[in-house]
């Protein structure tokens, strides 16, 4: 194996520009290398900065401090020897198969013959024979990934990137795709020497990647590395995968904010009013809590456990986790989720009694919340504009997220019946409507 | 070499459609040849061969209006194509040229036109081009603005994951022009370029009168036969002519846009799954012709040769230096604004020296009036084609006999029924007031009504289950279910109406039959008469007013109104 390696990425961070000037911090202290005949897999949630890196390597964008360097040569717009597949596949949808395909030749401005031995090469090792004069709206979600990967593979990158290239797909799909990109990489068909995946999901990393990178977020940092040495083709009910999954779900719920090695305060994200709030219905987390409450978990689960229980991804379940750790409703320790008194109490209770408990602990945890009420009281009409509570969140983040943050509050606070608001008027009041 | 079965039919399916094609094609040269006859004559021929109301001419008048109006929409094109992609790419430049868009599109310029007859004569002086030129810019003026508006649009609204492909790819810019930005572009700028097309044909009656000094040449054409036929009060002609209109309208709607609408439906990028792929026997002709095939590949060889041809800028150095710097951008702003003040200090300045703040006031008057005219129309228009709309778009069946004949009405130039409406007016001495007022309507309504029937077979078949299992009716229905349901759509093609309306204020509220003239009193017959009399400033008066009207009822009503209704009440 070749000890120079494809990749080297150091110290990098990057940052966007906020509204009021300032910059927001997406992603920093980022260092990697890819090293020959490697997958490397970039996991985390969304908004923990993976794609960005993805798009930095990619030559998409410019990193705010730090370098990037390709074969030595550092990275300075597309390079020629990277090539990409999209998540939502990316396809320009007036070309044929065959035409999309040879887009990046074209590019080059090869010989027209060589354009189309290649192509068709690349069409074939796909598996995409008899789809060349298809355009992409006649194609399933699966036979256009498939077109995403021939568009890549044919310009005979060094380096392929992997946006969560399977996330668009359903789960069979996703699965056969899987497997036969695998047994193209493992026989030495594919003319790529080094790949990096970006994915939420932790089996795919597991399956599929020899280094796993965790990510954490706010903002984005490597939170921790492991080795995959498990032999390929790989087996999902092997022991050991499951060991490595459940070790890597541990990895990610051990540090839900910066420094959360240290006591219980710090392991709570969102004190003050200025943190970013996720977008969970009050019905998932009741039903969480159902879940975990009944038999056979009893009140304390295993995450990766009730994951697959409940058929859901590390992206839609982690949210949930959270905002109940941050209501305590449960505390999660080692990748396991316990419920508190209050979360049994919840869990028991018959609507009103719910609504009762969910209001006390919503004012209790939740500041920007108790922040709203606060306000309204003091008020003698008892109403307030959005627009003054959009004002004081963007001090702290972004316009978006400030308006998906008094989203969320505001959906929690109509289920605990803490305050109305009326979105015509973009009015927040105490008043129930009659 | 023989062969049997299915492959001898498809082979003599295939000649005959090349000999299909081959007749058009040579159709198409011919009356291109045909109508481009005489443009390069001396001017005096025009005085020298008046026009004549014999109905035989009428076929070659039709070419001559039909070549003008395609070279006019070949001219937007351009505009298009170069305007709206400097505007989108230089976000400098944008700042001043996506503003001037935005007026020129939402104002009637036909009065400033006269100013350039000079300029255009002197292009190609003593001949016929000159005057041609006047009336090709005349029709351009009323098509380039919302067609570049369109381009300049799509081209910001690209989707991110596409353009990253083309940029990681490593498209160069010309490539990524054609293979990315103008595909994606296409299908809302082919739907412009129709809209634009009826706009054209609204102004074709007017463009072909070309005044120079104090003589008036009237370019042969349908325009300038209908103005002939009002002159001689010839009721027949009229006829005569709008049947030529029809018969021209529907040759264009089935030779160019039924199968240009047809072929953009695979430059979608979202495909909703269950919409009928539009169909066109002209395209599927010319897809099966083995001759028009050979012609797409060349095209198609050409774009990639052109782009290969085409010196790679290096992307890295054009980021580079693209990169705005915070001290130009101001500079350049305050240019602008010195450059706006500038002209507006001129205007007003030659405005207080030659008209009075009693004029102004009088003018403002006017415009009142034609305002409370569209009002009341627009009102009177929805009542009576809202119910009609949705009762249509519910039944699949209906609206697909109807909407077609819905748009093709808004293509038709309503002026052409003008003379019956106004010998009326004439013949029994109606006042004009009210009665010339429903022809600022007669053509645009139709987007009322086409808009609503979209919107109404967009409702989900569910929702409407669910308001007949809950025994919704009557009123209440209408209240809760259809209206709503219906308002984004409606608001879409009120705003065209309105639009279309103040245009045709212009040329509705002043009329004339003969030598009688009616005229209602507003802002549209103040701009027209300042026109016929070349007085340039009451021209600006007028026009300056107009302007300011409907730029600020469309920012302080519709614009309102619009994203109420697409944010309240939108389906997704």
């Amino acid at each position: 194996m070749n000890s120079t390696p494809l990749l080297q990425v150091n110290d990098v961070a990057k940052s966007f520009p906020k509204p009021d000037g300032a910059d927001l911090l997406v992603l920093e202290g980022m260092n990697l290398e890819l090293t020959e005949g490697q997958i490397v897999g970039l996991l985390g949630r969304s908004g923990s900065g993976k794609s960005t890196l993805l798009r930095l390597i990619a030559g998409l964008s410019e990193p705010s401090a730090g370098h990037l360097s390709y074969l030595g040569q550092p990275i300075f717009g597309p390079a020629a020897g990277i090539a990409m597949v999209f998540q939502s596949f990316a396809l320009f949808p007036w070309l044929t198969v065959f035409e999309n395909v040879a887009i990046g030749l074209e590019a080059q401005r090869m010989a027209r013959p060589e354009i189309r031995k290649r192509t068709l090469a690349a069409i074939d090792l796909i598996g995409l024979d008899g789809f060349e004069s298809a355009y992409p709206r006649e194609l399933s979600g699966g036979m256009r990934q498939r077109v995403g990967f021939a568009r890549a593979l044919v310009v005979h990158p060094n380096i392929l990137l992997m946006d969560e290239p399977f996330s668009s797909l359903d789960v069979l799909t996703a699965e056969t795709l899987r497997t036969d990109f695998l047994d193209l990489w493992a026989e030495g068909r594919m003319p790529i020497k080094g790949v990096i995946l970006v994915t939420h999901n932790i089996e795919e990393a597991v399956l599929m990647c020899d280094r796993v990178l965790v990510f954490g977020s706010n903002p984005g940092r490597i939170l921790s590395e492991l080795k995959v040495t498990l032999p390929q083709p790989r087996n999902r009910l092997d022991p050991s995968f499951r060991e490595l999954v459940e070790r890597i779900y541990v990895e990610m719920t051990a540090h839900p904010t910066r420094g959360g090695a240290g006591g219980r305060q710090e392991r709570f994200p969102g004190l003050g009013i200025g943190s970013v709030l996720p977008q969970v219905s009050s019905n998932l987390m009741a039903g969480l809590m159902e879940t975990v409450a009944a038999p056979p978990f009893n009140g304390k689960a295993d995450l990766p456990e009730i994951a697959s229980d409940l058929q859901m991804e590390i992206d839609e379940l982690f949210p949930v986790a959270e905002t109940l750790q941050m209501l305590r409703f449960v505390e999660l320790e080692g990748g396991d989720l316990k419920l508190t008194e209050e979360g049994k109490a919840f869990a028991h209770a018959e609507l009103d009694e719910r609504k009762r408990i969910f209001l006390r602990h919503l004012l209790a945890y939740v500041p920007l919340a108790a922040h709203i009420r606060r306000v309204l009281d003091e008020r003698t009409a008892h109403r307030a504009r959005k627009s003054r509570f959009i004002d004081e969140l963007e001090d702290f983040m972004s316009e978006e997220a400030a308006d998906l943050t008094l989203r969320a509050v505001v959906s929690w606070a109509r289920y605990a019946e803490a305050f109305a608001y009326d979105d015509e008027n973009a009015m927040f009041s105490l008043e129930n409507p009659t | 070499m023989r062969s049997f079965g299915p492959f001898v039919f498809l082979r003599q399916l295939a000649t005959r459609w090349d000999m299909a094609a081959f007749i058009v094609v040579l159709g198409v040269i011919v009356f291109l040849g045909e109508a481009s006859r005489g443009v390069f004559a001396p001017i005096s021929q025009l005085s020298a061969t008046p026009i004549s109301l014999d109905p035989r001419y009428l076929p070659e008048y039709a070419a001559r209006t039909t070549l003008r109006m395609l070279v006019a929409l070949g001219v937007s094109l351009v505009f298009t194509l170069t305007y709206a992609t400097w505007a989108a790419k230089s976000e400098r430049a944008g700042k001043l040229l996506v503003p001037i868009l935005d007026v020129l599109q939402s104002v009637p310029i036909l009065g400033f036109i006269s100013v350039t007859t000079v300029f255009f004569m002197s292009l190609a002086p003593g001949r016929v081009l000159g005057a041609e030129f006047v009336a090709i810019f005349a029709i351009f003026t009323s098509q380039a603005w919302n067609m570049a508006f369109s381009f300049y649009q799509s081209l910001r609204t690209i989707p991110l994951e596409l353009s990253e492909a083309a940029e990681s790819f490593r498209l160069s810019p010309w490539m990524r022009f054609w293979q990315l930005e103008v595909p994606f572009a296409m299908p809302a700028l082919i739907w412009n370029m129709m809209m634009s097309m009826s706009g054209g044909w609204f102004f074709v009656v007017l463009s072909e009168a070309v005044t120079v000094g104090h003589t008036t040449f009237a370019l042969p054409g349908v325009g300038s036969y209908v103005a002939l036929a009002i002159a001689q009060k010839n009721l027949t002609a009229i006829g005569w002519a709008i049947a030529t209109m029809l018969v021209v309208i529907l040759l264009y709607d089935q030779l160019l846009f039924r199968p240009l609408v047809a072929w953009v439906d695979r430059f979608r990028v979202e495909q909703e799954p269950g919409v009928r792929d539009p169909e066109s026997w002209a395209l599927a002709m010319m897809r099966r012709s083995r001759m028009v095939q050979a012609a797409n590949v060349a095209f198609h060889a050409a774009v990639l040769w052109t782009s290969r041809a085409v010196k790679r800028t290096d992307v890295v150095e054009a980021e580079v230096a693209a990169k705005p710097r915070r001290s130009l951008d101001l500079l350049w702003v305050l240019l602008m604004a010195g450059a706006v003040g500038l002209g507006l200090w001129h205007i007003v300045v030659v405005l207080v020296k030659n008209t009075s703040p009693q004029e102004a006031l009088h003018v403002s008057g006017l415009a009142v009036l034609t305002m409370l005219r569209v009002f009341i129309l627009i009102a009177l228009a929805s009542v009576i084609w809202v119910p009609i709309g949705v009762w249509v778009g519910l039944r699949p069946r209906a609206a697909q006999i109807v909407q077609p004949i819905a748009q093709f009405f808004a293509a038709f130039p309503a002026n052409l029924l003008f003379p019956i409406m106004v010998y009326g007016i004439v013949t029994w001495k109606l006042n004009p007031d009210i009665f010339l007022s429903p022809l600022m309507i007669l053509g645009t309504q139709w987007y009322i009504l086409f808009n609503v029937i979209a919107g109404a077979s967009a409702i989900p078949a569910e929702m409407r289950y669910a308001a007949a299992s809950f025994q919704v009716r009557g009123w209440l229905w209408w209240r809760k279910v259809a209206l709503p349901a219906v308002l984004p759509f409606y608001v879409t093609g009120a705003i065209t109406a309105s639009g279309g309306s103040w245009n045709a204020a212009i040329v509705a509220e002043l009329a004339s039959w003969g030598d009688t003239q009616v005229e209602a009193r507003g802002l549209g017959a103040y701009i027209a008469k300042a026109t016929t009399a070349g007085d340039f400033h009451r021209i600006i008066l007028g026009i300056g007013i107009m302007s300011l009207f409907v730029v600020v009822i469309n920012r302080a009503f519709w614009r309102p109104l619009y994203y109420y209704a697409e944010r309240k009440y939108r389906l997704t």
